[in-house]
């Protein structure tokens, strides 16, 4: 029986004195989505940086398939190269073309040949619907079609989890959808996600479950179902209240 | 067609005057005074630097109009562009320059590919062993270099080997390892705040005893250290400034995709600051390559030396204000040059031509 895709046991984390995450646990299957709401604040972002080694976290463990991220400097590697992320500004490296973007780390990372890193990206943008974007920089496409291009980039990587830090809050309400749509798409291609956004719908739609963050805890996690029509805490029914 | 779709209606060269010429009688009057003040100006710069100017002659009583005296520059010139160097062997001044030009090129270009700065080391050391001779044509010691190419040779070297040292100086500062950003900080503050003369002096002075005994090193090599060396600390900081304006985020998606931190600096964050640094870059070549008049100091015949000494002699006297004008207009141009395409590289978009699919 293999490890689940993460594990995340009572992980603390400050920022100087203000204590951000306290005592967060939760497990991933693997092939599961999650996704994870809450108010600003709340530590959604920092938590899944902590999953993939971009914040350091002061109490707790993370394995990520079973790898401990602060265990030897090889096996908390491996575990960080198993996640890819997407971010919220896209951050694409803008003085490369989008094929570039989805070509340098495999080549000094995973050291494909250019080649077949090439070809890779381009069955990737294919996939993400932008290939014909290929040899433009990012400044050229729009906001859809870099974080689509972003979605590629991560994915070049060959991740076996996908991490989305509000992917789509930075877009304008035409685009949203484009990238939903890919997301849909990796998510029933089976891949392990965690997802933060404020998108009910890809939530019920997609999600196997969805936890509500707040000051620094999961306060609640359930299937979406249950999730959206039966909030067990009074503090998920007041933030669903406000958003629904 | 709609008013949105008009075309903006057409100015006339006449109309334009009108709104930004004469649109007051204050305005005009001003006009009018500014522009007769500017044609009598330049009416007087032509009548003395051509009209009435002496271009050749073997010394200044060759000068009888009232216009420039120019015989000092065409009588010279040979030393003002390549100092003592031995009149047989001037081909190799010029091959010289040629090189030290390829060196600067990939810096000028919009597009270089990343191997072609590899041919600014290669063209300076070649620069430096066709001058020298390298024991393969007859040996010129560096004594002998000297006028406008001594500046070039000077200014571009110095520019070019103080761009990776200020890079590094620049991530040193920004550094978690406390001695290397201490070390950092301490280099760029300290050269920063005193003035370039006194530390050629002191170079002068003070290098020959950090030398191992028997090696010696040139004039010419230790005004290169130090024009270096002061050049990084001022370049240090343009790039610092162009590492602060690259997002973090670009540094968070790097990191993310398990670049360490070698390349995610190398491949990802100094390609885009030191494009954001371009104009304080280039704003300090200009000011180095002016700078590089000063190693006189130190005994070198550059050409402001070259001047001095053509003016010390008999011949031409008193002949001070050709001599500094045509410097100051060789100056000018090799520092416009610069700057225009600097502001190329600037205005190049960020991105290469995309050829759309037809
Ligand atoms: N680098 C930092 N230094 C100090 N405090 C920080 C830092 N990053 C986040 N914080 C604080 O940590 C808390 C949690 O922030 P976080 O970004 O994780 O919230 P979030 O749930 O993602 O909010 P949002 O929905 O606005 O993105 C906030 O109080 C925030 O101000
Ligand atoms: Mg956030």
């Amino acid at each position: 029986m293999s490890s689940p895709a993460i594990q995340a046991q009572a992980v603390h984390k400050w920022f100087g004195q203000l204590h951000v995450l306290r005592g967060v646990s939760l497990d991933v299957a693997a092939g599961e989505k999650v996704v994870v709401l809450g108010p600003s604040g709340s530590g959604k972002s920092t938590f899944i940086r902590c999953l993939n080694g971009l914040e350091a976290y002061e109490e707790g463990r993370v394995l990520i398939a079973g790898a401990d991220l602060k265990g030897p400097k090889k096996e908390a590697e491996a575990a960080r190269r198993k996640t890819g992320m997407v971010f919220q500004a896209f951050n694409l490296f803008p003085h490369l073309t989008v094929l570039e973007n989805c070509t340098l780390a495999p080549i000094w990372v995973r050291k494909v040949p250019r080649k077949q890193a090439e070809e890779e990206a381009m069955a990737l943008l294919e996939r993400v619907r932008i290939a014909e974007q290929a040899r433009k920089h990012p400044a050229q496409l729009s906001g859809g079609q870099q974080q689509r291009a972003a979605i590629a980039r991560a994915l070049a990587m060959q991740p076996e989890i996908m991490l989305f830090d509000e992917p789509t809050s930075s877009l304008d309400p035409e685009m949203v959808g484009e990238v939903l749509q890919v997301m849909t798409e990796l998510a029933l291609g089976g891949m392990t996600m965690v997802v933060v956004t404020h998108e009910m719908g890809f939530a019920r739609q997609v999600a196997d479950r969805v936890a509500f963050m707040d000051a620094g805890e999961i306060v609640e996690i359930a299937p979406p179902e249950q999730f959206f029509t039966a909030p067990q805490q009074a503090r998920t029914r007041e933030f669903l209240s406000k958003i629904l | 067609m709609s008013a949105a779709m008009r075309p903006p209606p057409r100015r006339t060269a006449l109309q334009w005057a009108r709104t930004n010429l004469f649109a007051t009688p204050l305005d005009a009057g001003l006009t009018v005074i500014l522009s007769l003040g500017a044609a009598w100006l330049a009416w007087s710069l032509i009548d003395w630097a051509v009209l009435q100017a002496t271009f050749t002659g073997e010394s200044r009583s060759a000068c009888k109009g009232s216009g420039a005296c120019w015989a000092l520059v065409t009588a010279r010139w040979p030393q003002l562009f390549t100092g003592f160097y031995p009149e047989g062997h001037r081909w190799r001044v010029a091959a010289a320059t040629l090189l030290l030009l390829m060196a600067a090129a990939p810096f000028a270009m919009r597009h270089a590919k990343a191997w072609t700065y590899l041919l600014a080391p290669a063209g300076i050391v070649l620069a430096f062993m066709v001058m020298g001779g390298a024991h393969v044509l007859p040996g010129v010691p560096s004594e002998y270099w000297g006028g406008v190419f001594l500046n070039l040779l000077i200014g571009v070297t110095g520019a070019i080997f103080a761009l990776p040292i200020g890079v590094l100086l620049a991530l040193g500062r920004r550094s978690n390892l406390p001695i290397v950003k201490a070390l950092s900080v301490g280099f760029i503050e300290i050269v920063r705040g005193v003035p370039l003369i006194t530390l050629l002096f002191m170079a002068s002075v003070m290098l020959p005893l950090f030398m191992p005994t028997g090696v010696t090193l040139s004039r010419l090599m230790r005004a290169l250290v130090v024009i270096t060396l002061f050049e990084a600390a001022y370049m240090a900081e343009g790039v610092r400034g162009g590492l602060q304006a690259t997002p973090d985020g670009q540094r968070e998606a790097a990191k993310a995709l398990g670049l360490g931190p070698v390349r995610t600096t190398l491949l990802v964050v100094l390609p885009q600051a030191l494009r954001i640094a371009i104009p304080a870059l280039v704003n300090s070549f200009i000011g180095l390559f002016k700078d590089t008049t000063l190693v006189f100091v130190i005994g070198l015949l550059e050409v402001t030396g070259v001047a001095r000494q053509a003016l010390a002699d008999y011949a031409w006297q008193g002949k001070d204000v050709e001599a500094f004008a045509f410097i100051a207009a060789v100056f000018w141009v090799v520092c416009f040059a610069m700057s225009r395409f600097a502001a190329a590289l600037e205005r190049a978009p960020k991105v290469k031509p995309v050829q759309e699919p037809a």
